[in-house]
């Protein structure tokens, strides 16, 4: 049987000023519906290179993606992606940027009301139904990454793609939304992929952690399941020597095997 | 003791501020009441605190202008031509006393002559937004017309504006017209540059949103470019309407006609200094409202 997202034998090159550049090479990876991924390796190792790929914002060079059995053409809102810097429009109020992602995508069979009740829900989903009318600049960093990821969901996408989205937040801020963001994916049950550099973000989230070796020319090192049981607890996770002998691997993969970059390649 | 002199032994010391020699024991018979002045209760200190903030804000713009007029009193009073402060100012208030009069098309009323001269800065500054900040966005949007025209924009731009008065006329056949047609040319410019570097500086945050949403070119523009573009939009024309308000008086010395730099030409031909004075001062007030205005408007729009 096939998988629901297959990436074959990707790469990717960049033209510079100086040559060609080997960013990525011999990418494969099966993703399965409903799968939380996590992409885990040091900066430069080329993971968000692999998310945009993904998200079709960049071609691939070699290689094929396919999700649902189509070969990934370009951006399009069954991809939805939330990055770092939360990418809301600073003009808009934070129902209207949800607004246009879902008009966009719902705009041709739903009603208008249907399209305001369906933002509105986006939200609430994040706890952000009292920040409807507020522009981004009024908003805290946490609150406009929320608004982001409902931006995303409302869009309901095939995959949910997330490029560090927790990367510039404060610890407690980012916990709050680590938790959140797993009750949101029970729920939806939503494929994600996740790019991050946190390794206790990586195990406390993903089903599985693909852990990359360091570019040039980076490539899959390794794939990492994580059983744990759903729901997970952080605060139980702190004590169980499952969660981590699965950390120490992850630790071991990064500090240990792809310490310098020079003798990795 | 400062803590210069800090060391282990002495730190704690000076964190817990021992080291300061106490506060004077206080008189133990009590003072009789004392009625406090106003100026250390708390609408007095607000009082000092806002007059100090006025002074601050009007003193030295007084004392420019103090300057300024005693300058042009000494140049007046050295250079026998140049009438003084004093005697600019009896025919300014002369000639606002009645500023609507008409005797015929070569004496005007100062008013008319204003509201000529704006009316051609609208017609002219207006044809160059209607053609320059569309034009300004397709160079920004499309890298092969922004090719194309960039070296055209770079050869023309730098044309004293005076120098595309001729070939006004040879086309167009009047001085009307022919000015209108100078201020287009100069003041298209700015626009045209400063839109098209606005929509080259998107972040490419937004354009990716737009990627990934998959939205139209319209909602594109309506939703992203316009609103990411309007404060460089703005600068532009704050910019060309300066330049628009410069040219308009030499063009009208040059065509003629009811208008300010007109007014200017033929009151020197009356040698009547005075109101040659005035006129500069109407030039320099009506630009400094244009743009005065187009902040305000520019404020209004900028979402930061």
């Amino acid at each position: 049987m096939q998988s629901y997202g297959q990436i074959e034998n990707a790469g990717m090159v960049f033209s510079t000023k100086k040559g060609k550049f080997t960013a990525l090479t011999d990418i494969n990876l099966n993703i399965d519906e409903g799968e939380f991924i996590a992409l885990i390796g040091h900066s430069g190792c080329g993971k968000s290179t692999l998310l945009n790929l993904v998200a079709g914002l960049l071609d691939a060079t070699e290689g094929v993606l396919l999700l649902a059995n189509k070969e990934i053409k370009g951006p399009g809102p069954e991809r939805s992606v939330v990055v770092q810097n939360h990418s809301l429009l600073p003009w808009l109020t934070t129902f209207e940027n949800v607004h246009l992602a879902v008009e966009k995508v719902f705009g041709g069979s739903e009603s208008k009301a249907q399209l305001k009740a369906r933002t509105a829900a986006a939200l609430e989903l994040v706890g952000l139904t009292h920040a409807a009318t507020k522009l981004p600049g009024e908003i805290s960093g946490g609150m406009k990454q929320r608004v982001g990821i409902a931006r995303a969901l409302a869009m309901e996408p095939k995959v949910l793609l997330m490029d560090e989205p927790f990367g510039a937040l404060d610890a407690l801020t980012r916990a709050h939304l680590q938790d959140e963001l797993m009750k949101i994916v029970a729920a939806t049950k939503s494929t994600v992929i996740m790019v991050t550099h946190d390794v206790d973000e990586a195990v406390l989230l993903s089903d599985r952690i693909v852990m990359m070796t360091n570019g040039p020319a980076a490539t899959i090192g390794e794939i990492l399941s994580v059983d744990l049981p759903r729901p997970r607890d952080r605060l139980a996770l702190a004590h169980d020597p499952h969660y981590h002998a699965l950390r120490s691997q992850v630790l071991e993969f990064l500090y240990s095997r792809q310490m310098r970059p020079k003798e990795a390649a | 003791m400062s803590a210069v002199n800090a060391t282990p032994e002495n730190l704690n010391g000076i964190l817990s501020g021992e080291d300061i020699a106490p506060p004077p024991p206080m008189p133990t018979a009590t003072l009789p009441a004392r009625r406090v002045p106003y100026f250390e209760t708390e609408s007095g200190k607000h009082l000092v605190e806002n007059t100090l903030t006025l002074f601050r804000n009007t003193i030295p713009p007084l004392l420019g202008m103090l300057l300024f007029v005693g300058v042009r009193g000494l140049i007046s009073h050295s250079i026998k031509n140049i009438p003084g402060p004093v005697e600019t100012w009896t025919s300014a208030v002369a000639l606002f006393s009645d500023p609507f009069y008409d005797n015929g098309p070569n004496d005007q009323g100062i008013g008319w002559n204003i509201l000529n001269s704006l009316y051609r800065v609208g017609m002219g500054f207006g044809a160059a937004a209607a053609v320059g900040i569309p034009l300004g966005f397709m160079v920004g949007r499309f890298d092969f017309l922004n090719r194309m025209l960039s070296p055209i924009i770079s050869i023309l731009r730098p044309v004293s504006p005076l120098a595309w008065l001729p070939i006004g006329l040879l086309v167009l056949q009047k001085a009307e017209p022919a000015s209108i047609w100078v201020i287009f040319i100069s003041s298209i410019w700015p626009m045209v540059l400063n839109t098209a570097a606005g929509v080259q500086r998107i972040p490419q945050d937004y354009m990716n949103v737009a990627r990934v949403l998959n939205l139209s070119e319209l909602k594109v523009f309506t939703r992203i470019l316009f609103p990411a573009v309007l404060p460089y939009v703005l600068t532009g024309v704050r910019l060309s309407i300066g330049v628009a308000w410069l040219v308009i008086v030499a063009a009208e010395m040059l065509t003629g006609g009811v208008g300010i730099g007109f007014w200017v030409w033929d009151e020197w031909n009356n040698l009547n200094v005075a109101h040659i004075i005035i006129a500069i001062f109407i030039v320099g007030i009506v630009g400094l409202l244009l743009e005065q205005g187009l902040m305000l408007l520019a404020k209004r729009f900028s979402y930061e």
